[in-house]
C-alpha cells in the first residue's frame, strides 16, 4: 500500500471514456474483497479532464469504443500520471481497449499504429475477424490464479514483447491471437476478458490485492466462485 | 391491396396464410414468419406496400414498442393505422403490418436501430421518430457511435421530418442530419453513453442539465419546441400551452415517450387535446406493465433489457414492502454477454425482499451480493408465490423485472398476456 496511509487506493481511470461493458464490476469487487479482509479502501474516479493521481495503489482501465479509446490514450500520454504511478510500483489492471492503450502501440489499422502509454510491452493491431464470445484461459502458473473465465468482444490482435509475459494460454476463444491471452510485466496486467473480469475470477482480484498488500487471508467461497465454476462448466 | 402489382399481391397473401398458421399452431403471433415468406416471393414488397402511405418510423434502444403504440393510438384520430404493435421491428414485421392493413393511409412502424437506414430508404417514410441510444446487447449490436453515424447519413439522404429527443446527444447529432426536425426536450436519465461529443470526440459539458455542448467543436443541444416536465406530469407544446399527461402507463420514461408521441401526432396535424384522451387509455403494451392475478396476488411484469431499462424499472417499482423478482437470461435476443449487469446500480433494492431467477441467476446473485442487497434464489414465479404465501397469506402484490427472453418465458407461462 502507499507509504503515507494504510488505505488501499483504487483509481478508476476515465470511467467517462472507458466504461463500456460493466467495467465498474472490477472496481466494486476489488473494493469488496479488500474490505472483507479488513483493509480500508478509497475509490478515486478520475474523469478524462482531470489529472491522474500518482499515489494510487491499483489503477483500473476499462473498455471503450474506437473513438473514446483514442481520446483516452492521448489524454493519458499527455498527463503522464499513470506512467509515473506504474514506475513507482502501482498495480495496473487494464481491460480490452484499456489493455491495448497501456501497450507500446495500438490502432485501428496495423499499418498505422498509434502510440500507447508504454507501460506494458505489447503491440496491438486489428485482426480480420471480431472475437466475440466466452473465453477461457490458463494463467501463468507463476501467478497462482489458475483457470480464468470471461467474455471477449474485440477486433484487436496483440503480440507480447520480450519485457512482458503472456498472462495465460487460451483454452477457448481468441485473446491475444488464439494462443495466448493478456500480458503482464511486473505489476502491470492487461487482458481481453472485458467488463467484470474480476467478479468472474476472484483469484485474479486477489492477485492484484496480494501485489499491493502482501499476504491476504483466504475468503470463504461465495457467489464469485460459483459463477466461475458454472461458466467453465457451461462452455467447456 | 388492389393497387399492388400481381406478384406483390401474391406475396402478401402467402405471407398472411403463413401468419395464420403460426397463430393457429400457437408458435407465435405470425408477424415474422408471414413477412419472411412474402419477401421470398417479392423482394421489393416493403417498398411496394409502403408506396403512397405516410409512414412514421420509430427507433431507439428503449421505449420503441411503447412509443409506437402511443403514436398509433393518437393517429387513429385520422383513421385506420397500419402498425407492428407486437414489436416485430424488422422488415418482415413491417411487411406483415402493412399487408394486414391495405387500406390504411398511415403507417407507424417500430424499427430496429440497425435496420432504420434500410427501412427508411425502402418505405420513404415521411416522419422518423428517435428517442434515445444507449448500450444494448453489444455482443451483436453495433457500437452506438457507429449506429448514430449511420442514422445521420441515412437521414441526410432522405426528405424525412425528424421528431427527436434533443436531450440525448447521440440522437440529436443523428437527427441534425435531417432536412427538417422537431426537437423535444424529453429528458435523459441514463447518461453513461454520452460523455463524448459524437462529432469530434471531445468531452461534453453537460450542465446545467439538460443543456449540453462540446467545448471543442461547438456542437450543442438544438433548440426545443416541445418539452416534458416529469415532476409536474405535463408536456408543453410549441405555443407554450401545458398539457396534463395523466397516463395509465407508469414512470417518467413513459412521460418522455408521451411527449415524443404528442409531437409526432402534431406533425400529422393532430392537436394534443385530440391525442391525449387516446394515449391515456393505454395501460399495457405487448405485456409490458401488465399484471397477472394468480392465487390472489397481482404480479406486475416490467421488461428491462439493458442498463437504461433497469434504471427506468427501478423508478416505477411499488413501495419497498412489495417484493421484487429479478429474472435474467443470456440467449441471443438478450445478448450472450451479461457484463451489463455491472453497469446497473442495485443498491436501491436494499431493504426490499428480492428473488433472483432465470438462466443467469448466478450472475445476478453475485451482482447483488457485491452491492450488499439480500436476496433469495428461485426457480419460477410460482415457487416464489408459494414461499411468500406461506409466510404472509395476505400478500397482494409482487413486481417482476426481467430481460427479454426471461420476460417472454414468464409471459408464456401465464398465456401470453397482453
Amino acid at each position: 500500500m502507499s507509504d503515507t496511509s494504510s488505505t488501499l487506493r483504487i483509481v478508476w481511470i476515465y470511467p467517462d471514456l472507458l466504461s463500456t461493458y460493466g467495467d465498474q464490476g472490477n472496481v466494486l469487487v476489488l473494493r469488496r474483497r479488500a474490505e472483507l479482509r479488513g483493509i480500508p479502501t478509497e475509490v478515486v474516479r478520475v474523469h478524462s479532464s482531470d489529472p491522474v493521481p500518482v499515489e494510487g495503489d491499483i489503477y483500473l482501465l476499462g473498455g471503450g469504443e474506437d473513438r473514446p479509446q483514442i481520446l483516452a490514450a492521448q489524454r493519458l500520454r499527455a498527463d503522464g500520471g499513470l506512467k509515473r504511478a506504474a514506475e513507482r510500483g502501482a498495480a495496473v489492471f487494464a481491460v480490452c481497449a484499456g489493455y491495448q492503450i497501456i501497450g507500446e502501440t495500438y490502432g485501428d489499422d496495423a499499418a498505422n499504429p498509434l502510440p500507447g502509454v508504454g507501460i506494458l510491452d505489447v503491440r496491438s493491431g486489428r485482426g480480420d475477424t471480431r472475437a466475440v464470445g466466452e473465453i477461457v484461459a490458463d494463467v501463468d502458473p507463476a501467478l497462482g490464479v489458475g483457470r480464468i473465465t470471461g467474455f471477449e468482444n474485440h477486433q484487436g490482435r496483440t503480440s507480447v514483447g520480450p519485457s512482458a509475459k503472456p498472462l495465460s494460454t487460451t483454452v477457448l476463444g481468441i485473446g491475444n491471437d488464439g494462443a495466448t491471452e493478456g500480458a503482464y510485466q511486473g505489476q502491470v496486467l492487461g487482458t481481453y476478458l472485458h467488463g467484470p473480469a474480476l467478479p468472474r475470477n476472484p483469484a485474479l482480484a486477489d492477485l492484484l490485492l496480494r501485489w499491493r498488500v502482501g499476504d491476504i487471508q483466504p475468503l470463504p467461497p461465495s457467489w464469485g466462485e460459483r459463477l466461475h465454476d458454472e461458466r467453465l462448466a457451461a462452455v467447456l | 391491396m388492389s393497387e399492388l402489382p400481381l406478384r406483390a399481391q401474391l406475396a402478401a397473401a402467402l405471407g398472411k396464410g403463413a401468419a395464420s398458421l403460426s397463430r393457429a399452431t400457437g408458435r407465435g403471433d405470425g408477424s415474422v414468419i408471414g413477412g419472411r415468406i412474402a419477401l421470398k416471393v417479392e423482394p421489393n414488397l416493403l417498398a411496394e406496400l409502403a408506396r403512397g402511405r405516410r409512414i412514421a418510423l420509430v427507433s431507439a434502444t428503449n421505449g420503441k414498442t411503447t412509443t409506437t403504440r402511443l403514436i398509433a393510438s393518437a393517429l387513429r384520430e385520422i383513421g385506420e393505422i397500419a402498425t407492428n404493435e407486437h414489436g416485430a421491428n424488422m422488415p418482415t414485421g413491417h411487411i406483415t403490418a402493412l399487408a394486414n392493413h391495405p387500406k390504411a393511409r398511415i403507417g407507424v412502424l417500430e424499427t430496429d436501430e440497425k435496420y432504420l437506414p434500410q427501412v427508411l430508404r425502402e418505405t420513404n417514410a415521411v416522419v422518423v421518430v428517435l428517442m434515445n441510444l444507449s448500450r444494448d446487447q453489444m455482443d451483436r449490436a453495433s457500437e452506438i457511435n457507429l449506429l448514430a453515424k449511420k442514422w445521420r447519413d441515412a437521414l441526410a439522404n432522405s426528405q424525412a421530418h425528424v421528431v427527436a429527443n434533443a436531450d440525448d446527444p447521440l440522437v440529436a447529432w443523428a437527427g441534425l442530419g435531417a432536412p427538417h426536425a422537431t426537437w423535444v426536450a424529453a429528458g435523459q436519465r441514463w447518461k453513461e453513453d454520452s460523455w463524448c461529443c459524437p462529432e469530434c470526440g471531445g468531452h461534453l459539458k453537460r450542465e446545467p442539465d439538460p443543456h449540453w455542448e462540446c467545448p471543442e467543436c461547438g456542437l450543442r443541444r438544438p433548440h426545443t419546441t416541445w418539452s416534458v416536465n416529469t415532476a409536474a406530469d405535463t408536456v408543453t407544446d410549441p405555443q407554450g400551452v401545458e398539457h396534463k399527461l395523466q397516463l395509465r402507463l407508469p414512470g417518467d420514461a413513459n412521460r418522455s415517450n408521451a411527449a415524443i408521441a404528442l409531437a409526432t401526432a402534431a406533425a400529422y396535424g393532430i392537436r394534443p387535446e385530440q391525442a391525449l384522451p387516446r394515449i391515456r387509455q393505454i395501460e399495457s403494451v405487448a405485456g409490458r406493465y401488465t399484471s397477472i392475478v394468480t392465487r390472489g396476488v397481482e404480479v406486475r411484469l416490467l421488461l428491462a433489457k439493458n442498463p437504461a431499462g433497469w434504471l427506468e424499472s427501478f423508478a416505477v417499482l411499488d413501495p419497498p414492502r412489495v417484493p421484487v423478482i429479478l429474472s435474467v437470461n443470456a440467449q441471443v435476443p438478450d445478448g450472450r454477454d451479461t457484463s451489463w449487469l455491472w453497469d446497473v446500480d442495485y443498491t436501491v433494492l436494499r431493504g426490499r425482499r428480492v428473488f433472483v431467477m432465470g438462466e443467469r441467476r448466478t450472475d445476478l446473485a453475485l451482482r447483488l451480493e457485491t452491492d450488499e442487497v439480500a436476496f433469495e434464489v428461485a426457480d419460477s414465479v410460482e415457487q416464489v408465490l408459494t414461499r411468500l404465501k406461506a409466510e404472509q397469506p395476505d400478500i397482494t402484490k409482487v413486481d417482476v423485472i426481467a430481460n427479454y427472453t426471461a420476460f417472454q418465458q414468464i409471459r408464456t407461462a401465464y398465456g401470453r398476456v397482453q
